[in-house]
């Protein structure tokens, strides 16, 4: 009895303990390497010798960095419109009732995302090769849109399998058409999904380096593509800024997304009430 | 007793037949409107992406090169037994194919026969060369250049070259191949990498998994115990590195892990290691296996924590009241119901490790690289796109596999992310 | 506070370069990237830029053909000017995916040194494949031939190489006894192949990392990741001109090697690019580049154009030469796709 009691009193200290380990472990390293990009000179150890901001001038006024930059907000941008339209949609369709084999149909839609990136890149890359798409945003844009999509598939799914599509039956019998209906009923409730999808896309697209790697040139090398032969050749201080930014990018995303989805469970609440 | 249709059960008969057929055509336009909201996105999937993947993989039994290259020989090899030396005929073929090609093309060539026999490269190149400028008789021309043309043996390899369609490449994948009878037969220890390659990407899979899993366990535990803002915080600091660069991450890793990196001269200033003899923590397994298991952890605590959220605490609350130690309420009650989980998070994270490519390319050394890396060194700098082909049918078919064991298991539909 | 206003300037400018920018000429040079490609920067591609308002833009390889033989075949080429190795110019030749030279426009053949004008790639530099250490780390004298490179008794540590055959192979067969002279009559032979990889089998697992990029040695040795490391001479030289480090140059066995103007068939820019090409193939335009990186240059001209006091530090300085091997073109034009081959086999097991 004794034995059992002191457990009960330990299990919280010790899951506490492991589970806080655990967090540190997944936060620390994001977090060392942010001060390192302040650092007055090119090394990576602790302690510094000085603070400076150069390695972030050298980013802002680096032609390379860029350029990067530009392309990947470009490629970033137009995918995620793309597979927001297209993914939304597919949800759409997938979430009616009467959707013929809807467990095939999402695997399959699904499927850019269970399949090895290496895989998509090197097809992407040969098929491209024979149409003339290698080399140029618009490729990379299209190679984008189908790794982006199912997320965009899977956020307004789960958003639409609490939604009551007795509302369109009611918009319809009050005279609205079906596309008026969408717009005006189904769209504001599943907007929070949308939204977070197409925030997915964008950082799936952000991130993305296999598929650039392959089909990318040195005009439409994006941010994550000059990162790799940063990482690769030599670990400059600047890649330590352009990761710092980056990690700040990814927290505002994060924040955004949050905002969304609590938003997203007020509604159903006030709806079930 | 005669059966009487009345009126009545005529018209509805009618009515029954033609509300069905009304119910099923409202059905089907139904239907057609799901489908047709679907389509844009299918079919811009199976352009961009089935498609372009079928295409490759086809390369991994194509073997039109070389008939492409050498119409001439294909026709005049066809008749020849095999064991005799060719007649001129089958020389002057061979030698009106090499004329006719662009150069490139013969390289073509050059290259697959030399995965047949290591040198044919570097001899069939030199024999075009020479060949271009050479007339009749082109049996004398040819051994000029090379006795061994005098052979049955080239002549030989050059027709086991030919059938448009091969298994070699697939076999080779498996550290396999043809031996001049045909028969399948293990390759040479010095040649034979494939299947070590494909055993280390399950090792390291199955390895990153059970670490996310030693460690995702407790920290999902924690936040579904967790209530309000703590409960919050918690999950938000999972979900910051699942939203973070993939890249950002990996060089967090190389400046922490290497030599001189914040690990080593944090320990090196605790005086726990001499700053002169560092550990080795990167370019090696350990450096691997650190950087995956935090890239993948997200993907294992997530749905472990969403199943543990589930669980009612009131089961817990009566196992005790009924006498059980919390030891045992624990393993016979809470992991458990937990299960559906781990599973989940755990085939998740076994499938994406399975593709890994930037993070060991960049934290491991040639020993750690998995099937992945392999797949771009094939496309990438060797050209060999049949070998490359063939590991992307090997590692898709694993990876298929296992999602439709997620699928059946898990269920697609319950994939959440964010 | 006045960097913050800078930060914020930058950024909104970056978000303004969105907007596309005006169309102007330009012209993509691929190289090897460092401190290599700093110094055709200074030399060539800033003042040509300067001086014709060209656009340079610059990507790097690491020298394995694929990504090349891709874009020419596919037709999609994206470089207009490679910085090659000979045997890349003999299979880029024989292969059909580098263009001829015009050597009229260049000052003719006779204008080079022997070798250096090969019909489709024109040399600019001559480098040195070398060993390097931190000599802060050897109190008591670091190593001084190739064997020591290869002796993990003598010399325990970890070592750095280049993740390719070519000089790797030559380097183990040199450390093993073979003369340099004789190098290649011995790797010409299934049995040499052999020796060269059972030499190597010897300090694999002393390799700690192989690089790729040139720009990799000085930065493994000044992290101290490795104690000793194959390397191109110029970026020893540079690291320690330029960042003062104590790194020395192991002349021994050295393989002298070129570097060369290449063009890649059907490049979209190939009028410019013969511009470019020809431009520095001037004497004096060409000397400049040996002030910044200790290279010889290939024009006779150009030889007596260069400062004296990096002469020692050169390949081709009579002190580095005495058992210096120079890298068969032909050799590695024949052999490097099987032996990379064999060679990332070998480093898979």
């Amino acid at each position: 009895m004794n034995h059992s009691l002191s457990f009960t009193r330990l299990f919280p200290i010790v899951l506490w303990f492991a589970g806080s380990a655990v967090v540190l472990f997944l936060i620390a390293p994001i977090i060392a390497i942010v001060p390192l990009s302040f650092n007055a000179e090119p090394f990576f150890t602790y302690p510094m010798p000085g603070l400076s901001l150069r390695w972030y001038e050298e980013f802002f006024s680096s032609e390379v960095w860029q350029l990067a930059l530009k392309n990947s907000i470009i490629v970033a941008v137009c995918a995620t419109l793309l597979s927001t339209v297209l993914g939304t949609l597919a949800a759409i369709g997938l979430s009616r009732p009467d959707c013929p084999s809807r467990a095939t149909l999402t695997a399959i839609l699904i499927s850019p995302m269970i399949v090895p990136v290496i895989v998509s890149a090197v097809g992407i890359y040969y098929a491209f090769a024979a149409i003339g798409l290698l080399n140029t945003l618009t490729g990379l844009v299209l190679a984008h849109t189908a790794i982006g999509a199912p997320f965009v598939v899977i956020t307004v799914t789960a958003t639409l399998a609490s939604f009551d599509h007795n509302l369109m039956r009611a918009a319809s019998s009050l005279g609205a058409t079906p596309f008026e209906a969408v717009l005006r009923i189904m769209l504001p409730i599943i907007a929070p999904g949308v939204v977070s999808g197409a925030l997915f896309a964008f950082v799936t697209s952000f991130d993305e380096v296999v598929i650039a790697l392959f089909i990318a040139g040195s005009e439409e090398r994006t941010l994550p593509r000059q990162m790799w032969s940063g990482v690769r050749e030599t670990l400059s201080p600047t890649i330590a800024a352009v990761a710092t930014l980056l990690i700040l990018f990814s927290t505002l995303f994060l924040a955004t997304v949050q905002c969304l989805q609590r938003r997203a469970e007020r509604q159903k609440l006030t709806r079930t009430d | 007793m005669a059966i009487t249709l009345t009126d009545e059960v005529v018209r509805n008969a009618v009515d029954t037949a033609a509300l069905t057929r009304r119910l099923r055509g409202l059905r089907r336009k139904g239907q057609m409107r799901a489908l047709l909201l679907i389509a844009p996105l299918m079919f811009f999937l199976l352009a961009i992406f089935v498609l372009p993947i079928g295409m490759l993989l086809t390369r991994s039994v194509d073997n039109s090169e070389v008939a492409l290259t050498l119409p001439n020989t294909v026709n005049a090899l066809a008749s020849w037994d095999g064991a005799t030396v060719p007649d001129e005929a089958i020389y002057a073929a061979f030698a009106a194919d090499l004329k006719a090609s662009p150069r490139e093309d013969v390289a073509e060539v050059a290259k697959r026969l030399n995965y047949y026999e290591t040198g044919m490269r570097s001899m069939l190149l030199k024999t075009a060369r020479t060949v271009r400028n050479a007339e009749a008789s082109y049996k004398d021309a040819f051994i000029a250049i090379d006795e061994q043309w005098g052979t049955p043996r080239y002549w030989r390899i050059l027709k086991q070259a030919m059938p448009e369609l091969t298994d070699f490449y697939l076999l080779a994948a498996l550290d396999m191949s043809r031996n001049e009878a045909g028969a399948i037969a293990a390759v040479a220890p010095e040649n034979a990498v494939h299947v070590d390659v494909l055993l280390r990407t399950f090792a390291v899979s199955a390895s990153v998994t059970l670490l996310c899993l030693l460690l995702g366990y407790p920290l999902a535990a924690l936040i579904a115990r967790s209530q309000g803002a703590v409960a919050n915080t918690l999950l938000i600091l999972v979900l910051l590195p699942f939203w973070t660069s993939l890249l950002v991450r990996t060089s967090a890793w190389v400046v922490l892990l290497q030599s001189r990196g914040v690990v080593n001269s944090a320990l090196a200033w605790l005086g726990l290691i001499d700053p002169s003899q560092p550990l080795e923590l990167i370019y090696n397994r350990i450096g691997v296996l650190v950087a995956m298991t935090h890239i993948l952890l997200p993907f294992m605590v997530l749905p472990i924590y969403s199943v543990m959220k589930s669980i009612p605490p009131v089961y817990l609350r009566a196992a005790s009241s009924l006498g059980a130690p919390p030891l045992s309420a624990f393993w016979r009650i809470y992991l458990p119901m937990s299960m559906p989980g781990v599973s989940a998070g755990g085939l998740l994270v076994f499938i994406l490790a399975l593709g890994y490519y930037i993070t060991p390319a960049l934290v491991g050394g040639p020993r750690d690289q998995m099937v992945s890396y392999y797949i771009a060194y094939y496309s990438n700098q060797v050209t060999n796109w049949g070998m490359a082909a063939a590991l992307s049918a090997i590692l898709l078919v694993a990876v298929l596999i296992l999602y439709a064991v997620y699928n059946r298991i898990v269920g697609i539909d319950r994939l959440r992310i964010g | 506070m006045n960097r913050i206003s800078l930060l914020l300037q930058t950024s909104v400018l970056s978000l303004a370069m969105i907007v596309p920018a005006l169309a102007e000429e330009t012209l993509t040079v691929t190289s090897w990237g460092g401190a290599y490609t700093k110094s055709q920067e200074q030399a060539f591609f800033a003042p040509y830029s300067k001086e014709t308002g060209v656009k340079i833009l610059q990507d790097e390889w690491d020298g394995s053909t694929a990504k090349l033989k891709g874009m020419v075949e596919t037709g999609q080429v994206t470089w207009d000017v490679v910085d090659v190795e000979p045997g890349h110019a003999l299979q880029g030749c024989d292969e059909g995916w580098l263009d001829e030279i015009d050597y009229s426009k260049l000052g003719g053949k006779e204008a080079f040194i022997d070798g250096a004008a090969m019909d489709c790639a024109a040399a600019t530099i001559v480098f040195g494949t070398i060993y390097a250490y931190d000599a802060s780390k050897f109190p008591n004298g670091g190593p001084t031939t190739m064997a020591d490179l290869f002796d993990t008794q003598k010399f325990p540590g970890p070592r750095a190489l280049r993740k390719a055959p070519k000089t790797t192979l030559e380097f183990a067969l040199i450390a093993d006894g073979v003369v340099p002279a004789e190098v290649y009559n011995v790797l010409g032979t299934p049995e040499g192949v052999d020796r060269a990889f059972k030499k190597l089998d010897t300090i694999k697992k002393d390799v700690k990392v192989w690089w790729t990029a040139g720009a990799q040695p000085p930065q493994l040795l000044a992290d101290g990741e490795v104690l000793m490391t194959t390397a191109w001479n110029g970026r020893i030289y540079d690291a320690v001109k330029n960042s003062g480090k104590d790194f020395k140059i192991v002349w021994d066995g050295q393989g002298m090697d070129f570097n060369l103007w290449a063009q890649p068939k059907g490049s979209p820019h190939k009028e410019a690019a013969d511009k470019f090409i020809a431009y520095t193939m001037n004497p004096d335009v060409m000397a400049r580049q040996s002030q910044y990186i200790s290279y010889g240059p290939t024009l006779k001209a150009a030889i007596a154009k260069v400062p004296a006091d990096i002469l020692p530090d050169l390949p081709t300085a009579p002190e580095n030469t005495k058992t210096a091997f120079v890298v068969s073109a032909e050799f590695w034009a024949d052999h490097d796709e099987e032996l990379t081959e064999r060679f990332n086999k070998w480093l898979a097991q």
